[in-house]
């Protein structure tokens, strides 16, 4: 007979939601409409293609040789986009935003480069003036110029007349210094060497001349993400972020629902009936779970079909961590009853709880931007496990392993969210 | 067979149910009547189960209710004060949910919920909405969905609040049918002509005290429930002949303040006209008169010298 009494309950709450038009609309279009938007924006950031190139002002007051070829290797770089400027316009640039950093290369320092490359002394000095809202980029400009100053200054040592001549002071200098004997004529043969292959490969044809320093390496760069080679895609975490907030939305009106329900008789009614009281609650719980799931398959499947989102790890860790999930959602919808008064103000509460437990748990923006400390207090967030295990088991392509944990920790909160709501459940009846 | 003893509830200090006992048979209404706060849904959610007692006990058969799951409950129909529908379903899905509730399924399912939609007559609105209802077809879907398992018990906690005339009446002629199917009704309300229509016994609630348990034609007799005359007299004089008005047939009471006479009665139909042309006849000239049917407010003020707090 209680069966009979719980599937009643179950089918009356699944008829309701499907058919309230504003709860439909706010458990399926809802996340798809906004997954598909952080989708779209966060693709940027990861796919290559139409990547903007960072923009970077050249202020070129050294005018020579060395310093022209410094620009054009920068150039070379297909994630810059260099522009020569005068100092002033460079600067008014990067102030208004229009340009990332201002490179300046001062008067001098073609010479002042070659001169302490082997020796000590004051080195040149070059600048980077920068937009602060793009700090980010600012490391890479600073990396790329690291490398086209060391690859075209060293050739110019190892090639160039300005390389020889500084060569040649440096070797006068060593004379006159108070190294010890030893080590000075070491540092002299050295710097000997040194001239002696510029000199030949002077006498060389331009073409045929060899390089100077380089970078001991060449990158091979390549986003490590599912098993087979497929590429990260921006739209399954968007989806599986909105997808959990608007689900646990759905379980707030599922524990809304029975506060409703006390002040109308119904309660009444359904409490006269001889049932257990748990059955009840447990009847709103398995619809709220059963709603779960389906906005879940709803939505997945839409960013399947669309956005090339597929299940890339264990479709049974992805199954688990779904049914794990929406028996949390279940059980935070009866949490929300049982502590909750009238439903007006409960509503208010309970989405604001929502929403910062969405927040901290990646599901707008990736936890991984987190500060660590904030990384770390966040795993205490059901959300975070929930946008993990979702993450692991669709782009990250990882095995059923790695659902082992979110599901564990899901079933946990949800566990302790149920005893929670039984205990502190308000049995008796008003008036 | 109900059979309340004795029964309590707090809250807090305040006790709603404060020692309460009365029984109820088989093929009778019983009327608890009581200003509003006197504790009738207090009352009604405890013999319901919904609501544990903090003393005395409700007897069913002789048996008192164990738990929630109890199957004694299927016996007892619950009507509550507020609607208990849900608005956004066909009337029909409601009675079903409520039926299954009960364990009801299949073809007895459909059966009963025809059954029950006949006797209010909302059969040819069963498949709308409960939300197009108006508030008295609401009302009698709310009387329905308690009798969906058949219950021997029923307990209707203000079934008429907010009802036309003609729904009302509806409802009262679905009592009186579930009263001669040998029903137990227990009616509560704080009208009391709806009591006078539809019941031979009333309790009188206030402050969760049983004030009066009686026939209403026991309280007819002793003067607590007549209906009054007020009379304008041109001169009251030293009224020797009160005595004599009182010892009339259907005369249950009469006084006189200065010139204003009131004399209860037992039935403002048939004794009006003949006291006030036995008073004629006494040479007395009428300048104007009321009546004044008998209310719950002029029951309590007998009763307790109190007026009727609302
Ligand atoms: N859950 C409750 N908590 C506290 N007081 C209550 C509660 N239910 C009812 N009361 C109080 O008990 C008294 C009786 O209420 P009730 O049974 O609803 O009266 P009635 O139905 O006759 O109007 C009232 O004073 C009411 O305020
Ligand atoms: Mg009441």
């Amino acid at each position: 007979m209680s069966l009979t009494a719980l599937v009643a309950l179950v089918r009356k709450d699944l008829k309701l939601f499907f058919h309230d038009r504003r709860a439909v609309i706010m458990s399926f279009a809802a996340p798809i409409v906004i997954a598909s938007f952080f989708g779209f924006l966060f693709q940027g950031a990861s796919g290559q293609a139409n990547q903007a190139r960072i923009p970077v002002a050249v202020v070129d007051q050294d005018q020579t040789d060395l310093s022209r070829k410094l620009i054009a290797r920068l150039g070379e770089d297909k994630q810059v986009q260099v522009e020569a400027l005068s100092l002033d316009r460079a600067l008014d640039q990067v102030r208004r935003g229009k340009t990332t950093v201002a490179l300046r290369i001062p008067a001098g320092f073609s010479e002042g480069a070659t001169r302490t490359f082997f020796s000590g002394g004051a080195k040149p000095e070059l600048s980077l003036d920068y937009d602060p809202s793009h700090a980010m980029e600012l490391g890479l400009v600073r990396g790329l110029l690291t490398e086209a100053a060391m690859t075209v200054v060293s050739a110019e040592m190892f090639t160039g007349p300005a390389g020889r001549k500084s060569l040649e002071t440096s070797l006068d200098q060593l004379e006159r210094s108070n190294l010890a004997e030893g080590e000075r004529s070491d540092l002299k043969r050295l710097l000997e060497s040194a001239r002696a292959w510029n000199v030949r490969q002077e006498q060389q044809p331009a073409t045929a001349r060899r390089g100077g320093l380089s970078l001991p390496y060449s990158l091979k760069e390549e986003a490590l993400t599912s098993r087979s080679a497929t590429p990260y895609n921006s739209y399954a975490h968007a989806f599986a972020g909105m997808g959990v907030q608007f689900i646990l939305f759905m379980g707030i009106e599922a524990g809304i629902s029975i506060l409703v329900a006390r002040r109308s008789g119904l309660w009444k009614r359904l409490c006269a009936a001889p049932l257990s009281r748990r059955l009840l609650l447990g009847g709103r719980a398995l619809s709220a779970a059963l709603v779960s799931l389906i906005i879940l398959g709803v939505v997945y499947v839409f960013a399947r079909l669309i956005f090339h989102v597929h299940i890339e790890g264990s479709a049974a860790g992805f199954l688990g961590v779904c049914l794990a999930f929406s028996l949390m959602t279940a059980t935070f919808g009866l949490l929300i009853a049982s502590l909750g008064r009238t439903p007006e103000a409960t509503r208010g509460l309970a989405i604001f709880a929502t929403l910062i437990l969405v927040m901290l748990g990646g599901a707008w923006v990736p936890a991984f931007i987190f500060p660590a400390w904030l990384q770390k207090l966040t795993l205490f967030i059901p959300t975070r496990w929930a946008v993990d295990g979702l993450d692991a088991m669709t782009w990250r392509g990882l095995g059923f392993q790695a659902a082992l944990a979110p599901i564990a920790v899901l079933l946990g909160f949800a566990l302790a969210f149920g005893l929670i709501a039984l205990a502190r459940f308000r049995w008796e009846v008003e008036g | 067979m109900l059979e309340i003893r004795a029964l309590e509830k707090h809250f807090g200090t305040l006790k709603a149910v404060d020692g309460i006992s009365f029984s109820a048979r088989p093929g009778e209404i019983l009327g608890l009547l009581g200003p509003n706060g006197a504790g009738k849904t207090t009352l009604v959610s405890m013999i319901a189960g919904l609501l544990p007692a903090d003393g005395g006990q409700v007897l069913i058969d002789g048996r008192t209710l164990c738990g929630d799951q109890d199957p004694l409950k299927r016996r007892i129909g619950l009507v509550p004060q507020d609607l208990a529908l849900i608005e956004e379903l066909p009337a029909q899905d409601n009675l079903a949910f409520f039926g299954a509730l009960y364990g009801l399924k299949g073809l007895a399912l459909r059966a009963a919920a025809s059954r029950v939609l006949d006797l209010v007559g909302l059969s040819d609105r069963a498949g709308d909405r409960v939300a197009t209802f108006s508030g008295g077809m609401k009302r009698r879907l709310n009387l329905a969905a308690a009798l969906m398992h058949d219950p021997e018990i029923l307990l209707l906690d203000e079934p008429t609040v907010g009802v036309d005339p003609q729904s009302r009446n509806a409802i009262f002629d679905n009592l009186e049918t579930l009263k001669r199917q040998r029903r137990t009704l227990i009616y509560t309300t704080h009208y009391m002509e709806e009591v006078e229509r539809l019941c031979e016994r009333v309790v009188i609630l206030d402050h969760g005290r049983v004030l009066a348990d009686a026939s209403l034609a026991d309280l007819t007799r002793t003067g607590i429930v007549n209906p009054r005359l007020h009379i304008e007299l041109n001169a009251g004089g030293d009224g020797h002949w009160l005595e004599e008005l009182r010892g009339l047939d259907g005369v249950a009471s009469a006084n006189l303040a200065g010139t204003q006479l009131a004399v209860g009665i037992a039935d403002l139909a048939a004794d009006t006209s003949r006291i006030l042309s036995w008073l004629s006849g006494r040479g007395m000239v009428i300048h104007g008169f009321a009546s004044e049917r008998p209310s719950l407010e002029s029951v309590f003020l007998s009763l307790t010298g109190r007026s009727f707090r609302e």
